[in-house]
């Protein structure tokens, strides 16, 4: 009776087992992605999130021919959650740097990123590291923009924020006199409404950063499907489509 | 799990705790010195005395201070009135101030409703003695109801105190260094985010004993009627008859 009933069990956790394994690979490739950044990725008004780095996720993963979903995560917290295991990539414009690299990997990149300031247009704004001692400039909490301010100019005032969003409405409210942002996204903010009395400020101080996808240290097969994935989409136009839809330039 | 990496972050997180000390200590000060007359009017018989206290209580208990944190930086920072007033503009566009404006509103509210409680909690007897002492309304309140109404109050300010120093931790979202802030900061370096956050928990829970201890201290020292005299001294006393042994015997 009691070895019945031990095969019966027995039987049982070899079908869930096997189940479960069947499920693990069939399972959804999870994306994290921060959802406030436009237009890389934004939220509409129904909730979902689109942009750039939406569609180049969506063009992806229909290449590696995997399901995937979309995990919103703040930030300053993108890459602890990675880590974690909360999503599996992270496609959320993040510049390949060393100390990143130390954390996690990285793909090849799918776009090139530079680093600029924008400041009020009546304004006359000196973006040299002495004339900015002692102003407030702003950038988001965690990016290459925060560290490329606090390492290059280490006596300005630099404000960081959680969202790329509230250092641009700082910005308008008159608290900063400069904000320090991807040249890409500044440019978006530029083109609206609230960044209509702003512009460009010198020339681009930092201009090849390279935005890749990160996925956690160890993982070269998610990698190597990535590249070959960024590179068709690159190949057969599906990326010049996605780059059409945004900027008038190409940003690979 | 590195611990090495927990202690080297340390000297920057003190930095972030001595911000959070002052927004505390600060916000802290300004909120009981508005919650006093809120809770007095609070208290009122007047029907139209308690309706504005009401409403503001309602009001700061009714929303999350992230979102009232959010208001007063960012929201009030679209009017171009505001923007242009020489006076409150060079307080408001401070993201010290404007936390510190904040929390101040926001623990005055909580800090009301302790001492309204405490406040109705004052014996009768000891309103009735004031005044067939011939004192006045006014002087009722300031000798007897609001130092009874504060010895009462004491344990459960020290409660919100204690919220008020985790709340602080908001101060974080509006660009503010405080130990949070240094915190997330940090981690944006080194990406360790467990190391660093519970150093950051271990300053957080030292500051809580300390105020602790420092409460239970007030509340010791402010009690010493309810508990019995020291044996010599009711010996040597002037012939009064011995005080109630309350503390002692109940």
């Amino acid at each position: 009776m009691t070895g019945l009933r031990a095969t019966a069990l027995g039987v049982v956790v070899a079908a869930a087992t096997a189940a479960l394994t069947a499920t693990a690979w069939a399972e959804p490739l999870r994306i994290g992605t921060e959802g406030a950044y436009p237009p890389f990725n934004m939220v509409n008004e129904n909730g979902e999130l689109h942009g750039f780095d939406i569609d180049i996720a969506n063009a992806l993963c229909e290449r590696m021919e995997r399901e995937c979903t979309f995990v919103k995560q703040d930030w300053d917290g993108i890459l602890p959650g990675l880590m974690a295991g909360k999503y599996d990539a992270i496609i959320a414009s993040m510049s390949i740097t060393e100390e990143r690299k130390k954390a996690v990997d990285f793909t090849n990149h799918y776009y090139t990123n530079k680093l600029q300031f924008v400041g009020a247009n009546e304004d006359d704004l000196d973006i040299s590291a002495e004339a900015l001692e002692g102003k407030s400039v702003g950038a988001q909490r965690a990016t290459i923009a925060a560290q490329w301010l606090t390492e290059n100019m280490p006596g300005v005032d630099a404000k960081l924020y959680d969202t790329q969003e509230n250092a641009y409405l700082d910005l308008e409210a008159g608290r900063l006199d400069a904000v320090i942002a991807d040249v890409l996204v500044n440019y978006e903010w530029l083109q609206s409404d609230a960044g209509a009395g702003f512009e460009f400020k010198g020339e681009p101080v930092f201009d090849n950063d390279l935005i890749g996808i990160a996925v956690r240290k160890g993982e070269e097969d998610l990698v190597e499907a990535f590249n070959t994935a960024i590179d068709e989409i690159v190949d057969d136009g599906t990326y010049a489509e996605i780059n059409a839809k945004y900027f008038p330039f190409s940003i690979y | 799990m590195n611990i090495q990496v927990s202690l080297d972050v340390l000297p920057e997180l003190l930095k972030g705790a001595w911000l959070t000390l002052q927004l505390l200590f600060i916000s802290g000060f300004f909120g009981v010195l508005l919650a006093v007359p809120l809770a007095i009017a609070r208290t009122s018989s007047l029907v139209l005395v308690r309706a504005l206290p009401f409403a503001y209580i309602f009001f700061f208990r009714g929303t999350p201070l992230l979102v009232q944190l959010f208001l007063v930086y960012y929201g009030l920072s679209q009017f171009q009135v505001i923007q242009d007033s020489p006076i409150l503009w060079p307080i408001l566009r401070e993201p010290y101030w404007c936390a510190i404006i904040t929390f101040a509103l926001h623990t005055a509210a909580y800090i009301a409703e302790i001492l309204r409680g405490a406040i109705q909690a004052v014996p009768p007897g000891e309103i009735e003695a004031a005044r067939a002492l011939g004192m006045g309304r006014a002087t009722t309140m300031g000798r007897i109801v609001l130092p009874r109404a504060a010895r009462l109050a004491l344990p459960a300010y020290g409660n919100e105190l204690i919220l008020m120093l985790k709340g602080s931790a908001l101060a974080s979202t509006i660009t503010l260094l405080d130990l949070t802030g240094m915190a997330r900061t940090v981690i944006a370096r080194n990406y360790m985010p467990v190391e660093t956050f519970l150093a950051a928990g271990l300053i957080y829970m030292t500051i809580t004993f300390v105020l602790v201890r420092g409460l239970r201290w007030v509340e010791h020292r402010t009690s010493a009627h309810t508990r019995a005299r020291p044996a010599d001294v009711a010996g040597a006393g002037p012939g009064l008859p011995a005080p109630p042994r309350r503390g002692a015997r109940d």
